[in-house]
Parts: structure tokens; C-alpha cells; sequence
């Protein structure tokens, strides 16, 4: 109602455990990245959900448009040698 | 639950012929199952009413931290204001998570916030009661937050991926907040006389209210078959009610209270606790803003945005401050 | 020797309620806030603050229930004692003001609180220095926030400077009894349970020149007057506070929640 500039959307990606991907888990708003981070550590890992996390103006994310998934994707579907199913692998080899 | 008043009036406009073959492939796509995302093609209704519906839910989780909030100071125990102020941040984090969810969809917080404080949308009818006593917080854990997890478990498979995805970090915290209120409940039922009389006297005043949280029977629900053919509503208001109802009363009756329902019985050929008629002319009193407490929560909210604004007023200034000191010193 | 080991105890009894009471007082305070911040995100951010400084109490108030001797529980310790026996200092009881004063209240008591813990955890007394270890981590965290916010106020528009400037103002005159050594703590010190308060004020001081100068704040002077809530003279909030917290209690003795 009273200030006219909103505090800009973050996305948040926090790293729940040793050796895992950061994940995205959503948005929050902050006036820069450390209150982002301060916001997303208060929001995203209060019960110790985790141990790293990045934040990214929302602004700054590109993303693929949906309708372009059948040009972006469909054609490696086509591709199977990259998936190690494909690969018949003997059954002495136990550790491929 | 929190969409008790869900309602899309008004009817399609005739849409352009490849909006019409675009919304029977979304269709298609909802009965296979599949989850719809922000980017994805959608139906102007399905935004609209998700972004209603979602908001709903987000004020209600903000709204909601004012009756449990204001017994922090006087938490009769350490442990039970630690648990109270880690509930309600609990629910200030919900709020967080839905109001993200809902700015997916093209609204920011800001114009949904300026709608909640203008009197302008709604909020679960529920927060309009109040919390004279320690047992109605014992009470909201136990009923209120029992009625939520029965809405939003459903919710965690709805069609739109940041809601489901939402629900389902919600529910994982939900059932702390249920337990707890029965806790506080089951020590109030076993302990002195008084405790007892306020146990009973709080589950006296929340019962009925509880059972409208699932919204209006469903013979008056003409609204609904969208929101269940887009899978945002998984079960129907009456069933969900029932349900609750059904879950609820062992629940009590384990407790040593008598439910305020003189009607209340089992149907052994349905299976089922039969319950007596609900005051809808209570409800949409409430739902219209004559709720006891409707006026004090949103001036509540009112107050704090406004005594705030300074504040968010100073971070954006400060911030700005620190980029043009940073592109100072690189020029 | 017993004499000497049970006067320890008495002491190390009203030592361990100072830390705690202020961690009470200052919970009680921040719990306040809920439902009423000026944005969401701050919500969590002070709620958080309100459950860690509870945490600590809770834990403080039970070791000070087993020092006293007479079977209190912590909650026994927190809600059932007069207004006399509370120990906390009285800048904690002030009341939370507006955003601004309740964040210069906090980076003042909370940069205390950090420099105090830090030399805790050698305490001489293994429980106080186990209790520290745990609270330190979360002081950190505490000072964080409200220096960040501090800076910001300080720094952000002449409204929120002003406010934040005339907030120090007002609660600067209750720091001098931070540091403010009387008998207790120098037998704290003296026993290596707990440090000299005039190494925590110097090194308070620093902390807080730096913090006043980012935010463009002016240190305010140090006046005169003396306020002496960790000897159990308080101010007149602590009244309405205990008023609020105990009734529960207070009106239904013995009951269990």
C-alpha cells in the first residue's frame, strides 16, 4: 500500500546434505543477496534441511520455453547410446 | 479448506479456435496426470482460480499466526512457547511458500498483500475466532490444523507443480503442529478441574467452526466441477468433512469430552458418524466480515504493514546505495 | 573447604541466572513481535532469534535449579519466582519500540552476548562452558542478522536513520551496567568461570564503533546514571512482563500443562 518498489524475487537452491545437487525449493524476497541468503537460512533450513545454499535473482534466471521441449528435447530421445542401458555389458563384468 | 469460498463467476468468453484444441491438449494432459508448470499453457480460469485459491491459502497461513501468536508471552510452560513460537513461524513460513507458489503464476506478493489489507480477499473463516484461553490453542493445534491436514494432503497431488510441491513441504511440517495441539489438549483433559472445564469449554467454541473450514455443503457448491476436473480439488467438500468428522470423534471421545453436537452418532449400516445440521448462516455472516474477530485481525495486519513500511523502505534504499557504490568504484 | 565450595555454588547459582534471565527477558520481548513485523521474511528472522534466546534460558534456568538446591524445574526457576530474584540487566526489559529500536537493542545486547559466550566456552565450570559452546554458534547468528539490519536503517533513508539514531540514544544508558563489575563478578572471574567484564567491554567496544560507523551512526555519550537489574532492581517493565508470563502459573498452582 505504502512504498512503490516491491524487494525483488529470489530463487533459492539449498544442498540438503554432503554430496547432493543443490535443489531448487522456491522464491523469497530480499534488497540483495545476503539478506536473500539470511531469508532462505530462516525460511528453507529450519529443521536442519541444509548445508549450502545459493541464491539467484529471479530476474537473472533464463529459461527454456515449453514449447520449444520438442525441438529441445525430443531428439535425444532418439540418441539411446548415451544411456547405459543400451550397452549390453557381459555379466563378468560386474562393476560397469 | 482454506478455499471455502472458492468461486470463478462468470462463464468463457468463445475463445479463439487454437485456444480451444490448446485447452482440450492441457486437458489431456491433466488426465494423464501430468503436472502443469508455471511456463507451461493454461487456461485464463485455471490461472485465476489458482492464483485465488493459493492466496486464500497463503493469507490464511499469515492471518492465522495472530490467534496462536498472541498466547507467546503467556505460554504457561518454556517448553510450550517454544514449541508455540516455532508453530507459528512455522505457519509464517507456509505463508511464504504459497504466496512463492502463487507469484509463479504472474502475481507478486505486494498486489495479493494489498488485497488482503484492503478487505478485498479472503482468508479462511476460521482466524475469526478468537483465542480466549490457553485451550483454544490446544484446540486450533488439534482441529484446525487436523482440518488443514485433511485438505492439503489431497492437495500434494494437485495438478499445478509449485502448489503440489508447496503442499507437500507443508504437510511434512503440518503434523507436528496437530500433535502438539492434541498434547496440550490431552494434559488440560487429565489435569485439574478447571483444566478440564477449559478444555471442554475451548472445544465447545472450535468444534462447529472446524467443520465449516471444509466450505458449504456440497448441493451448494456449483463451482466445484472445475476445480475437479483440473485436479486442484481432489475430494469434495462434504467427503473431506466427513472424513474429518469420522477421524476426529475416537479422537475426543479418548479425551473424556463430549463433542457439542447432540445429533452426533454412529451409523453402523454406513460406517460413518452421523452429525447434526451446521449454521451456514454463521458462516457466510463471517465470510461477509461480521466474524468476532474479522475487524481485529485485519487491523492487526493492517498495522504492522503500514508501521513497516519505513523499514522495507530502508533496506531497498540501502541496497540501492550499495549498487551505485559498487558501479561507482568500477567506473 | 566445604564452606568455601558451597559458597561457590550459591554464586555460580545467581551467576548462571543473570545469563539466563537475560535470555528469558529478551525471548519474552522478541515473542512479541509474531504476527506484527514489517515484512514476512522478518517474521521468521526474529522468531528465530525469540526460540534460540528461549532455548538458551531453558537450559541456563535448569542448571540454575540444580545449583540452587531445592528441586525447581526450570520452569519452577522461570515463572514462580518475585520480581526481585530476576537477575537479567535492565536494557532487556525495554520495551521492543519500533523496528529500529528493537534492532539496536538487539545488536547491543546481542554483541554483548557474543563476547561473553566466546570466553564462556573456557569457563572453569564445565556445564556453563557446554551451554556456551551451543549459544555461541547461535549468538553469531543473532548478530548477523541485526547488524545487517542495523546497517541498513542506519544507512537507508533519513527516516530510518533518524529512527535508528534516537533508538540508540535512548538505550545507550543501559549498557554501562553490562560492564558494571560488582562482587559476583569478580568472584566469577577470579574462579575462571566467567571472564572480567572489562576485557568484554573493550572488546564490545570495537565491535560496536565498527557497526555504529558502517551504519553512520553516532556513538552516543555515556551518561551517568546507573541501572542495576542484574542485582534485582528493575525497571518498571519488568512488572507488566512477569504479569503477562507468570499468570498462567500463578493462577492455577501445581497445575501441569
Amino acid at each position: 500500500m505504502d512504498d512503490k518498489r516491491q524487494w525483488p524475487l529470489y530463487e533459492v537452491f539449498i544442498r540438503a546434505r554432503g554430496g547432493l545437487d543443490h535443489k531448487h525449493v522456491g522464491s523469497l524476497h530480499a534488497t540483495d543477496a545476503r539478506m536473500a541468503i539470511d531469508h532462505a537460512r530462516d525460511l528453507y533450513t529450519r529443521r536442519q534441511e541444509g548445508i549450502s545454499i545459493w541464491v539467484v535473482p529471479s530476474a537473472a534466471i533464463t529459461a527454456s520455453d515449453p514449447s520449444e521441449a520438442e525441438a529441445l528435447f525430443e531428439p535425444a530421445r532418439d540418441k539411446i547410446y548415451r544411456h547405459p542401458t543400451f550397452y549390453d555389458i557381459p555379466d563378468e563384468v560386474k562393476t560397469l | 479448506m482454506y478455499t471455502q469460498a472458492l468461486d470463478v463467476q462468470g462463464s468463457d468468453p468463445a475463445a479463439p479456435a487454437d485456444d480451444v484444441s490448446r485447452e482440450r491438449h492441457f486437458e489431456a494432459r491433466i488426465e494423464r496426470e501430468e503436472k502443469i508448470e508455471p511456463k507451461d499453457w493454461m487456461p485464463a480460469r485455471y490461472r485465476a482460480t489458482l492464483i485465488r485459491q493459493i492466496s486464500q491459502h497463503a493469507h490464511s497461513e499469515i492471518v492465522g499466526m495472530l490467534p496462536e501468536g498472541n498466547w507467546i508471552t503467556r505460554a504457561p510452560t518454556l517448553l510450550r512457547k517454544s514449541i508455540l513460537i516455532a508453530k507459528v513461524q512455522d505457519e509464517g513460513g507456509h505463508g511464504a511458500y504459497l504466496y512463492s507458489a502463487a507469484e509463479t503464476l504472474g502475481v507478486s506478493r505486494d498486489q495479493l498483500i494489498d488485497q488482503l489489507l484492503a478487505g478485498k480477499a479472503k482468508y479462511s473463516s476460521i482466524f475469526n475466532y478468537p483465542t480466549p484461553t490457553w485451550a483454544d490453542v490446544g484446540a486450533i493445534g488439534w482441529l484446525v490444523d487436523g482440518a488443514a491436514i485433511m485438505n492439503q494432503i489431497p492437495l500434494c497431488r494437485c495438478s499445478f507443480g509449485p502448489y503440489a510441491r508447496a503442499m507437500v513441504r507443508v504437510c511434512r511440517e503440518e503434523s507436528f503442529h496437530q500433535r502438539q495441539g492434541y498434547d496440550i489438549m490431552l494434559r488440560l483433559a487429565q489435569g485439574s478441574v478447571e483444566q478440564k472445564r477449559m478444555a471442554q469449554e475451548a472445544l465447545n467454541r472450535w468444534w462447529w467452526p472446524a467443520l465449516m473450514m471444509f466450505g458449504p455443503p456440497d448441493a451448494e457448491s456449483i463451482h466445484g466441477t472445475d476445480s475437479q476436473r483440473w485436479k486442484i480439488k481432489r475430494f469434495s467438500n462434504d467427503e473431506l468433512r466427513q472424513k474429518f468428522v469420522d477421524f476426529t470423534v475416537p479422537q475426543a471421545n479418548f479425551l473424556g469430552l463430549t463433542l457439542p453436537d447432540p445429533r452426533l452418532h454412529w451409523n453402523d449400516a454406513e460406517q460413518r458418524y452421523e452429525f447434526g445440521p451446521i449454521d451456514w448462516g454463521e458462516f457466510d455472516q463471517v465470510l461477509k466480515g461480521n466474524g468476532p474477530c474479522n475487524a481485529e485481525r485485519l487491523t492487526a495486519r493492517r498495522r504492522a504493514h503500514s508501521e513497516g513500511a519505513w523499514v522495507r523502505e530502508a533496506a531497498t534504499a540501502y541496497a540501492e546505495k550499495q549498487q551505485r557504490r559498487a558501479s561507482n568504484r568500477a567506473a | 573447604m566445604m564452606a568455601a565450595a558451597k559458597n561457590v555454588a550459591r554464586l555460580l547459582y545467581r551467576y548462571v541466572l543473570r545469563v539466563g534471565d537475560l535470555n528469558l527477558v529478551l525471548g519474552q520481548r522478541l515473542g512479541e513481535w509474531v504476527g506484527h513485523a514489517p515484512a514476512l521474511e522478518e517474521e521468521l528472522g526474529l522468531a528465530n532469534v525469540a526460540l534460540d534466546l528461549i532455548g538458551q534460558a531453558r537450559l541456563l534456568l535448569a542448571y540454575a535449579g540444580e545449583l540452587e538446591g531445592r528441586d525447581r524445574s526450570e520452569d519452577d526457576i522461570a515463572f514462580m519466582r518475585e520480581q526481585g530474584e530476576y537477575l537479567n540487566p535492565t536494557l532487556v526489559e525495554q520495551p521492543n519500540g519500533d523496528f529500529g529500536q528493537t534492532i539496536v537493542r538487539q545488536v547491543l545486547i546481542g554483541a554483548f552476548q557474543s563476547e561473553l559466550y566466546e570466553r564462556l566456552v573456557d569457563s572453569a565450570d564445565e556445564r556453563l562452558a557446554a551451554i556456551a559452546s551451543k549459544a555461541v554458534k547461535e549468538c553469531r547468528y543473532h548478530l548477523r542478522y541485526s547488524s545487517d539490519w542495523l546497517v541498513r536503517l542506519g544507512d537507508g533513508t533519513q527516516e530510518s536513520h533518524a529512527r535508528a539514531q534516537s533508538a540508540l540514544e535512548r538505550l545507550w544508558p543501559y549498557t554501562t551496567e553490562l560492564f558494571a563489575e560488582d562482587d559476583l563478578d569478580r568472584e566469577m572471574a577470579d574462579c575462571g568461570i566467567a571472564p572480567r567484564l572489562s576485557e568484554v567491554h573493550a572488546a564490545w567496544s570495537v565491535r560496536i564503533d565498527a557497526l555504529l560507523a558502517e551504519a553512520t551512526l553516532d556513538r552516543p555519550r555515556d551518561r551517568a546514571y546507573r541501572w542495576f537489574g542484574k542485582q534485582g532492581e528493575h525497571s518498571e517493565h519488568l512488572g507488566y512482563i512477569l504479569a503477562d508470563m507468570q499468570y498462567l502459573q500463578r493462577a492455577y498452582p501445581g497445575a501441569r500443562w
